[in-house]
């Protein structure tokens, strides 16, 4: 055991894949000599060479696409997007030609997208998105979106040995910030939730940035108001862990979910719709969603921080949940 | 006043070889080469054939696209890969690649017809599928978005160490789009092992090519180190040798190569186009080039009895679309299967390569990876997890 941050334990899963299976690559903008624009695969390539750590062109299409072959040769390769909102540019390999491959034609396609998102640190429309939604649509391609440091690697080794492509969601504001103790070696995380914390008034559902977020809103409602609050990380959007989704509404009969992406389909969405399907009978109360607004994610500092929700808007929310 | 030349870029088609009809300067072909070719040539065209009128008949669900005047572009180009070369991938025109690798008549009609099937199981649409056990994958309806990923090909071949190709069809339309544009560059910075077929059929659906680009695609690839060769598309023995050429090139570390085969679309865009907006003038010459014709020229010279070998080919052709027709429909139950892989991947396959070049490597090394040995590419393993 280490103590790593959440961007340390995505490199030592790397890392450890690419020194356990010789068929792991490495693709993408600056990932090479530089390390990659967060220092995600620093060292990397000295290690394990320009072929296993391929420095592309400013072509996201051709990184998608190319990885697509590389993982019909038999290769299993990682591909970065610098920003996650650069994956608009790749997007039809992705959806199109990775996410429909085995469906169609019987061809697995085993690899990994490594999506840096969110906001929360002035990065404007360009640079701030949550893109999950898009692919959550998109059939063939799975998501996980870890929130702390080990389940980053376990997460990221598990995608890796997937045999079908996985958007793995990083969240930049995490990568720093989320400290945490990681295992040695390679683990799998499996791609279902992880009741964080439990509680008997509340359930916060939530995944990715907003897990930490619900986790400081639970801890004031039980310092201010007294309140067990239970907080519920998805962890994989695709596949969604409905058993965990609905046992928590049996605990509590109350549900807020918090997205960090813009609120129209969001993961939330699909989360509400699944407990207004199947555990209507369960709740005390309606089922409550915080999400961005549909909005492009703003520079401002005072505009951003007035769509990201945040632990105060959750305990807010939570508040007029637990008053209903 | 406009000062730019707004000439047409192609019409009738600039590169013939001389004598064509009459010669068969690909030196390398033997009799039993000739045979082969013309009689997947044949079988392009008879299989297309049927297909139109069984989609007339309504029992080819959707549309029919169909590739008549191109036959000797894909059989060409497919007759000069090895048994372990992929193609990503054969497109709606590109038949005769398929039925080269070694593709089943039956289940191709099965397929056509949306009846139960080994390539696609009634999942794909009618003229897009590609068998994996071939070493054919699939191709999108995006185009040329299979360029981009047979360089990915391309690169797993070369990172491996491994002698073998990807070939990637497209037409003048796919130049227009991005993907093209990254596909050739990638390729021509890293020196891939792949070769990049362009059918130039003179129409993107109605949009003729000066309508599309100013430069020709062969002219364009200087500017991404990628060589480039203009053939007769319609002379299957001279993309045979293009082809042939850029693989190995290819194969000697030389990189890329575009191929600009020039022939013409005879039909429709789909089945349901009656191409009004071709000159009559244009399709008139280009009949004149038929390229069964033209080889059927060269067959007969060798001997080859080409009637006899049509009357083969329409009763092979025959036995396999009765017993498609006597196939089931999916099971409705199957639609929602299948979408993740479950387990250890199936891979790519290796093709039939019935060049006599390949003899020496084909035989005896169909190996458990081979298509004879391989099961249902959609095989119970790789089925969705319920």
């Amino acid at each position: 055991m280490a103590t790593l941050t959440y961007l340390q334990a995505i490199s030592d899963g790397l890392r450890e894949e690419m020194r356990a299976d010789d068929r792991v690559l490495v693709l993408g903008e600056d990932v090479g000599a530089f390390g990659g624009a967060f220092k995600v695969t620093d060292g990397l390539q000295a290690e394990f060479g320009e072929d296993r750590v391929q420095d592309t062109p400013i072509a996201e299409a051709a990184i998608i696409g190319t990885s697509v072959g590389a993982a019909l040769a038999g290769l299993r390769p990682v591909c970065e997007m610098q920003f996650s909102d650069f994956v608009a540019c790749g997007f039809d390999q992705l959806v199109n030609v990775a996410g429909k491959m085995h469906y169609r034609t019987g061809l697995a396609v085993p690899m990994v997208v490594r999506l840096p998102t969110g906001g929360g640190f002035a990065g404007g429309p360009f640079h701030s998105q949550n893109p999950e939604a898009w692919f959550m649509h998109a059939p063939g391609l799975k998501i996980v979106a870890p929130s702390t440091p080990e389940d980053a690697k376990g997460l990221l080794i598990a995608a890796i040995r997937d045999p079908n492509p996985v958007c793995f969601l990083e969240h930049k504001h995490l990568y720093r910030r989320a400290k945490g103790e990681v295992p040695d070696g390679g683990y799998e995380t499996p791609f279902t939730a992880r009741t964080v914390r439990e509680g008997d008034a509340l359930s916060i559902v939530a995944y990715g940035a907003m897990v930490s977020a619900a986790l400081d809103a639970a801890d004031r409602l039980w310092d201010e108001d007294r309140v067990l609050v239970e907080v519920l990380d998805l962890r994989s959007l695709v596949p969604l862990d409905e058993d965990a989704i609905l046992a928590t509404v049996t605990r509590t009969n109350r549900v807020l979910i918090v997205d960090e992406a813009n609120a129209t389909c969001a993961a939330g969405a699909q989360v509400a719709a699944l407990i207004a399907d199947r555990a209507f009978g369960d709740l005390d109360a309606p089922v409550r969603r915080l999400a961005a607004p549909d909005v492009p994610i703003p520079f401002s500092p005072s505009l951003e921080a007035a769509v990201l929700p945040d632990p105060d808007r959750i305990v807010e929310v939570a508040r007029e949940l637990l008053a209903y | 006043m406009s000062t730019i030349d707004m000439k047409p870029t192609l019409r009738v088609g600039a590169r013939r070889r001389p004598d064509a009809a009459a010669t068969d300067d690909g030196a390398s072909l033997t009799v039993a080469d000739h045979r082969s070719l013309h009689e997947h040539l044949l079988m392009t065209r008879v299989v297309e054939e049927r297909g139109v009128r069984l989609y007339k008949q309504g029992k080819i669900p959707g549309s029919f696209y169909d590739g008549r005047g191109q036959e000797a572009t894909s059989v060409g180009a497919a007759f000069a890969l090895g048994p372990d070369d992929v193609i990503s991938s054969p497109l709606i025109r590109d038949l005769g690649a398929h039925l080269v690798r070694g593709t089943d008549l039956t289940e191709l009609f099965r397929h056509y017809m949306g009846r139960e099937n080994a390539l696609s199981h009634g999942r794909e649409g009618n003229i897009h599928f590609g068998d994996r056990r071939l070493g054919i994958v699939g191709p999108v309806s995006m185009l040329p978005d299979m360029m981009v990923v047979a360089v990915g090909l391309a690169m797993g071949f070369r990172i491996r160490g491994e002698r073998r190709i990807a070939l990637s069809f497209f037409g003048d339309g796919s130049t227009s789009r991005g993907d093209w544009h990254e596909a050739m560059n990638v390729a021509g910075l890293r020196r891939e092992p792949v070769v990049f077929v362009c059918e130039n059929n003179q129409l993107a659906y109605s949009t003729p090519t000066d309508r599309q680009f100013r430069v020709r695609p062969a002219d364009r690839a200087a500017g991404y180190g990628v060589a480039a060769e203009v053939v007769d598309g319609n002379d299957v023995v001279a993309v045979f040798d293009a082809v042939g050429r850029a693989r190995e090139r290819a194969l000697d570390g030389g990189g890329p190569t575009l191929i600009e085969a020039e022939t013409m679309r005879m039909h429709g865009h789909g089945a349901h186009d009656d191409a009004r907006y071709v000159d009559p003038e244009l399709r008139a010459a280009w009949a004149a080039r038929d390229p069964l014709d033209a080889h059927a020229t060269i067959a007969r010279a060798h001997g080859i009895d080409v009637e006899a070998l049509r009357a083969e080919v329409e009763e092979r052709v025959a036995v396999a679309v009765q017993a498609a027709a006597a196939t089931p429909l999916p099971d409705p139950a199957s639609a929602t299967e299948g979408v993740f892989c479950v387990g250890e991947p199936a891979g790519l396959g290796r093709g039939a390569a019935p060049f006599s070049g390949f003899a020496a490597t084909a035989q005896g090394t169909r190996t458990a990876a081979g298509p004879t040995a391989t099961a249902d590419p959609l095989t119970a393993q790789t089925r969705q997890a319920a």
